[in-house]
């Protein structure tokens, strides 16, 4: 995310799938795009059959490469190498789209003084403090170069040497065509290929997109891979058109709204930053005038352009967010005279991400945990640790489908050799499917859909709604009587969901759960409402800062303006030109393609009639096309601010990237991600190379958490000198929890294997269908061999290098088993997001099983109702397809005995 | 009466469903991205059961055989070049000295043709072909051709012989462990029925599974296939979508870029009543032969002396 919002100003995809298939030229690098996004896929499929080159760059040749015109196999981890190499070669020739550049990216910015850069310094950006490992030394030091006049000094000759588009180049010189096949072991016309179909496939008349996802990610430097994609695609000018973009392909199908909404400590609803414990925060005047300053001691880095809040830009209308939220959350109790309840807020005093916790959990300092749809023990890195963290935890509340692997851990686990000395008390509460409950999905595309319920769920289980739901109703009534000032916030939350009966359900009948919150009233405080007469607002623009609205979260506004208008619930496929405006509610406010702006040049015409999308109307005087105008309606081109403006008034009719102060797109990052304004060429943490492009042989501001169980090998160890990659199958999902408990699904992937290269499995003795052992610092784990021709040994710096590739979706726990290939990834945290790397450690492999271990078995009956018995308290159109109710007799109960008997389910 | 009417029951018919236009299946390999959906679908779609969970090592093919309780199944066939020992090949343009001039050397050669190898993928079914040798060679009558000209086989009447499943020449019929009778696929008649399209052509993701008349079919795959010659895939051509000198067309026809064996298929699927000319010739001999011996043993006396 702070990828794409350092160049562009919102961290999400920039556009929607089905955009694709507008595109004449797609590099899919870093992502598996038909295997995990198989629906999403067919847009690009469309456009392949128009005849735009599919290109896709990897280090396992998936069946997204089966798909693809041309692949380059890379080795992995040398993304931005490969990415580097592509900026230079399109500044060396000239094929940056001009215009583009020059007015809407801060291309002709004037950089300080104070700065200096990777290829001055061997790797390390001005303002290194190496005794806390950040960008701290010297705040300022990657900041934009203000004038007396207090403006910002430009060169639109760009010819300045302290210029942004100077910077740039000379920071990219020595990315070249034959340093890249050097670092990541594709071929030189390889590269020229991918440089050239890019090349020749942008600007005016024609857009590229680029998709990523987890292959960039999980990386130690993923942010700064997916910076490299944001700086091609601003100097090819595809941002903002129909067709281009950059799609930031999420792993699950609502992840964008964990983080929208979020799940994240260090956010609040709509990426507004989680208040710090520092005395800047202490109140909300403080907080709105700081909060967004990324300068303060627990979101270091150099402060760049703004040492204040922005006063430029949609930012500046932080206050009316954030008391908008506090009024929705607090309800009458929150007024000006307290500010709206900003105290109840926990104040961050450290780093409370999920790996970190972990670690504390592994340490004994956290005690209790509610696990809600995830599954560590087999789906985190660094497995095994996460396992021993759960084993020392006091208790744990367990929300799922089914008994995975952190349920069960105390009796399933191998490693567990007596259940007794297991401490954690494990309360394990069923979970209703998709199809059992209402609610929202907000996909990869920002869109938010809505899915009915169609059935209730059996037995037991509920909504995971329905659990917070009651549990803050027994919250609030055991607090209710406290007079203490630490129990207000759970007295005062609104908390106002009941729903006024049961549903009714398509097939008639009223549903047997009658206390299931009403969730279009959570979507209803999320879009926002005047508190004074409960009037549904109709977006964002209509939130203020003096407690008169009430919103859940800005960005999803709009998407229920009026009463029984749940716009995600819109189903209407109807094209208006290139985008699909009736289908679920895309945030902001609709807008289906993000900068949109760009799509015309600065008078307001489109760059080309081929590739328009929205433009100025001169007779209505307003933006108008055929997605809502990421811009201010009613500004026109021309229109230049007055001097001491602020908010949007302070972005002139050309700038359309409104969320930065300067309203352009960034080449260079002043601020937004701590490892470096530029992306710079690393090699990851275990890695068998020196870094052929500078002294620092690894990012710097990475976090390593040193631990018996977690321990790295040294670069260019020579005991583990094979590069291993991670990766999905169509087939499962995740760690198994979704379908390892699918017969139907594990018939089409029944084991876990690895994929080698013949020329390694001659190497090692490892026969195709023959059982290997892959071993790392971490550990071994044992599976299956898949010798394959679609690996292939790399030239790598010279030397033959070998890679192998490893399907995540095993576990102890689910009619198959096999081993956790999460028991070899090493916890190192990338600064930004905390995202470990999983996608390039090393490793050594041999032939043959793992001695004296215990293996585990696949677990049937606790998992399964046996055979066809209907579930208890369960009426008969909750039943699963094929249960027969009790009583009934005759020649189906025949068939049933037969089928009873078979070896197969 | 009642007994009469009880009696002569069987062998009254209703008249059967109207003929309606031949549906069937186009599945164009070349937009098949191996995701198994179609496979998943219909075994949702008609609760089949799992048949056991083995690591084929077959490429991602671990489902092998369509069967009575597979009536999808995905081909996957890898076709990389082997390796020439450790290193890969030398760069195709030479490393030059100064930073490429793309005006100066030509990226034709580098953006057409690649030796990069291909990974097809094809998903197979049962081909309900328009002259099928099962349902010749179903003596119940459970086999039949229904109003759309799938071929369908009625479970109630099926008695389990086994003579479709010889009578195959792709192999789709076997006898299903569960119940012992024939099963395959039913090109979802109940939901053609009611006017829904088969599951596993709802559930493709890339429309590489098409369903519709035949006659739509056959058009857009024939240029489908010209469009794919047109953009330098010369190895595309339909299988099945015209009868052959051996075989009739099929109802499930596909789009291949190799030979069909290549896939799995039969390169010239033959009528299999071909295979008992030479029995029915040996047996008119042997009936000869019957007819003279016993001629003679029971007239000899008569003629011989």
């Amino acid at each position: 995310m702070p990828g794409l919002g350092a160049s562009f100003g919102r961290g999400a995809a920039t556009s929607f799938q089905g955009d694709l298939a507008n595109s004449d030229c797609i590099l899919i690098m870093g992502s598996n795009m038909a295997e995990a996004h198989p629906v999403g896929f067919r847009w690009a499929l469309k456009a392949r059959e128009r005849g735009a080159p599919l290109i896709h760059v990897d280090p396992h040749f998936s069946r997204t490469s089966a798909m693809a015109d041309l692949y380059v196999a890379i080795r992995a981890g040398s993304d931005i190498a490969f990415l580097g190499g592509l900026i230079n070669y399109i500044i060396a020739h000239d094929r940056w789209f001009k215009d583009y550049v020059l007015h809407y990216t801060n291309a002709s910015t004037i950089i300080t003084e104070e700065y200096a850069g990777a290829e001055q310094l061997d790797g390390l950006f001005a303002g290194f403090d190496s005794s806390s490992s950040r960008y701290e030394a010297a705040p300022g030091a990657w900041g934009y170069s203000v004038e007396g006049s207090g403006q910002v000094a430009t060169d639109p000759t760009l010819e300045h040497p302290r210029c942004v588009f100077q910077i740039v180049k000379r920071h990219f010189e020595r990315y070249t065509p034959e340093m890249v096949a050097w670092v990541c072991g594709c071929t030189l016309g390889e590269f020229l290929r991918v440089a050239e179909l890019l090349s020749r496939n942008s600007g005016r008349e024609r857009t590229g997109a680029i998709v990523y996802a987890l292959g960039w990610t999980q990386h130690s430097t993923g942010v700064q891979m997916i910076r490299a994609a944001g700086i091609i695609q601003l100097l090819l000018g595809n941002m903002g058109r129909p067709g281009g973009g950059i799609m930031a392909m999420r792993g699950h199908c609502s992840i964008q709204g964990s983080t929208d909404i979020p799940t994240l400590y260090d956010l609040l609803p709509g990426y507004i930053p989680q208040p710090l414990a520092v005395p800047a925060h202490a109140s909300l005047t403080g907080y709105l005038e700081h909060g967004h300053d990324y300068n303060s001691a627990y979101h270091s880095s150099a402060a760049g352009f703004w040492r204040e809040a922005p006063t430029a830009g949609y930012w500046a209308n932080l206050p009316k967010f954030m008391i908008s939220l506090l009024k929705a959350w607090y309800g009458e109790a929150a007024t000006a005279d307290n500010d709206y309840c900003y105290g109840y807020l926990p104040k961050l005093d450290g780093d409370y991400s999920q790996l970190a916790t972990v670690i504390r959990m592994y340490e004994g300092t956290v005690k209790g945990l509610f696990l809600i749809g995830q599954n560590p023990a087999a789906g985190a890195p660094n497995a095994e640790l996460n396992r021993a963290a759960l084993r020392n935890l006091d208790w744990m509340v367990v929300r799922d489908w089914f008994e995975h692997e952190s349920a069960n851990f105390w009796y399933a686990d191998p490693r567990v050799t007596d259940p007794r000395q297991i401490k954690t008390e494990i309360f394990f509460l069923p979970a209703a499917a998709m199809a059992e409950k209402d609610g929202t999905l907000t996909n990869t595309e920002r869109l938010l859909q809505w899915h009915d319920k169609a059935v209730d769920p059996p037995g037991d289980c509920r909504s995971d709604a329905w659990f917070m739901y009651h549990l803050g109703l027994r919250l609030k009534r055991l607090y209710q009587d406290s007079t203490l000032e630490r129990d207000a916030p759970i007295r005062d939350l609104t908390w106002d969901y009941a729903a006024e009966g049961p549903a009714i359900l398509p097939d008639g009948n009223a549903s047997r759960i009658v206390d299931e919150p009403d969730i279009e009233r959570v979507l209803q405080e999320i879009n926002g409402r005047r508190t004074v007469d409960r009037e549904l607002l109709k977006g964002f623009a209509e939130l203020k800062d003096d407690g008169s609205t009430a919103c859940g979260c800005w960005i999803y506004s709009g998407v229920f303006p009026a009463d029984r208008d749940n716009r995600a619930r819109s189903r209407n496929p109807a094209l208006r030109g290139s985008t699909y405006p009736e289908w679920g509610f895309a945030w902001p406010n609709n807008r289906r393609v993000m900068y949109n702006r760009a799509s015309a040049d600065p008078d307001g015409r489109p760059w080309s009639e081929r590739k328009r999308l929205v433009w100025w109307d001169d007779a209505e005087a307003k933006w108008t096309g055929f997605d809502v105008p990421d811009f201010d309606v009613g500004k026109p081109p021309g229109y230049r601010p007055a001097p001491g403006a602020r908010g949007m008034d302070a972005l002139a009719g050309d700038a359309p990237f409104i969320m930065h102060p300067d309203g352009r797109g960034w080449l260079f990052a002043p601020n937004g991600v701590k490892d470096g304004p530029l992306p710079a060429h690393y090699e990851p943490r275990e890695s068998p190379f020196a870094n052929a492009l500078y002294k620092t042989q690894t990012n710097p501001t990475l976090r390593e958490f040193p631990s018996p169980l977690n321990q790295l090998a040294i670069p260019r160890d020579p005991d583990f000198p094979i590069i291993a990659t991670t990766y999905r199958l169509t087939e499962h999902y995740l760690s198994g929890p979704m379908s390892r408990f699918n017969s139907w699904l594990n018939e089409l992937q029944p084991e876990m294997f690895v994929e080698l290269s013949p020329e390694l499995a001659g190497q090692r003795g490892i026969e195709h269908g023959g059982w290997m052992v892959v071993t790392t610092p971490r550990g071994e784990i044992e599976a299956r061999a898949m010798v394959t021709h679609r690996v292939k040994p790399l030239t790598v710096a010279g030397q033959t290098t070998h890679q192998i590739g490893l399907p995540i979706h095993w576990g102890y726990a689910g009619e198959t088993v096999g081993a956790i290939a999460n028991d070899l990834i090493p916890i190192i945290l990338d600064p930004n997001v905390s995202m470990h790397e999983a996608k390039a450690f090393t490793c050594e492999v041999r032939a043959g099983k793992l001695n004296n271990i215990r293996r585990a078995k696949p677990i049937y009956a606790a998992t399964r109702a046996h055979g066809d018995e209907p579930i208890p308290d369960t009426p008969s159109y909750a039943q699963p397809e094929g249960r027969q109710q009790p009583g009934q007799i005759g020649r189906f109960r025949l068939v049933r005995l037969f089928r009873r008997r078979s070896k197969v389910t | 009466m009642i007994a009469l009417a009880k009696l002569i029951y069987p062998f009254r018919r209703p008249a059967p469903p109207a003929a309606k236009p031949p549906m069937g299946f186009f599945t164009d390999s070349t937009l098949c991205i191996g995701c198994k959906a179609c496979e998943v679908a219909c075994k949702q779609w008609n609760q089949l059961p799992s048949d056991g969970f083995e690591f084929s090592g077959d490429s991602y093919d671990n489902t092998k055989t369509l069967s009575a309780t597979t009536w999808r199944h995905v081909v996957f066939v890898e076709q990389f070049p082997a390796g020439d020992g450790i290193a890969r090949k030398p760069p195709v343009v030479p490393v030059p000295e100064t930073p490429i001039d793309p005006e100066t050397f030509s990226l034709d050669a580098l953006l057409s043709g690649s030796d990069q190898g291909r990974w097809l993928m094809m998903s197979d079914v049962c081909k309900h072909c328009s002259a099928a040798p099962c349902e010749a060679a179903c003596p119940t009558g459970a086999l039949v051709f229904n109003e759309f000209s799938n071929v369908y086989i009625q479970n109630d009447i099926c008695n389990g012989c086994g003579y479709c499943v010889a009578a195959c020449p792709f192999g789709v019929i076997t006898r299903s462990p569960h119940d012992g009778h024939a099963h395959k696929c039913t090109l979802c008649y109940d939901r053609q029925r009611d006017e829904l399209i088969p599951a596993c052509a709802k559930a493709c993701p890339t429309e590489s599974i098409q369903f519709g008349p035949m006659e739509e079919l056959r058009v857009r795959a024939a240029k489908r296939v010209d469009e794919l010659h047109r953009r330098g895939i010369a190895d595309a051509y339909l299988y099945g979508d015209q009868p052959s000198a051996t075989y009739s067309a099929l109802g499930a026809f596909s789009l291949l870029l190799d030979k069909p064996s290549v896939y799995g298929l039969p390169d010239e699927p033959a009528m299999p009543q071909r295979n008992l000319g030479g029995d029915y010739a040996i047996a008119a001999l042997g009936a000869l032969a019957w007819i003279i011996a016993a001629t003679v043993a029971l007239a000899g006396n008569a003629i011989l002396w």
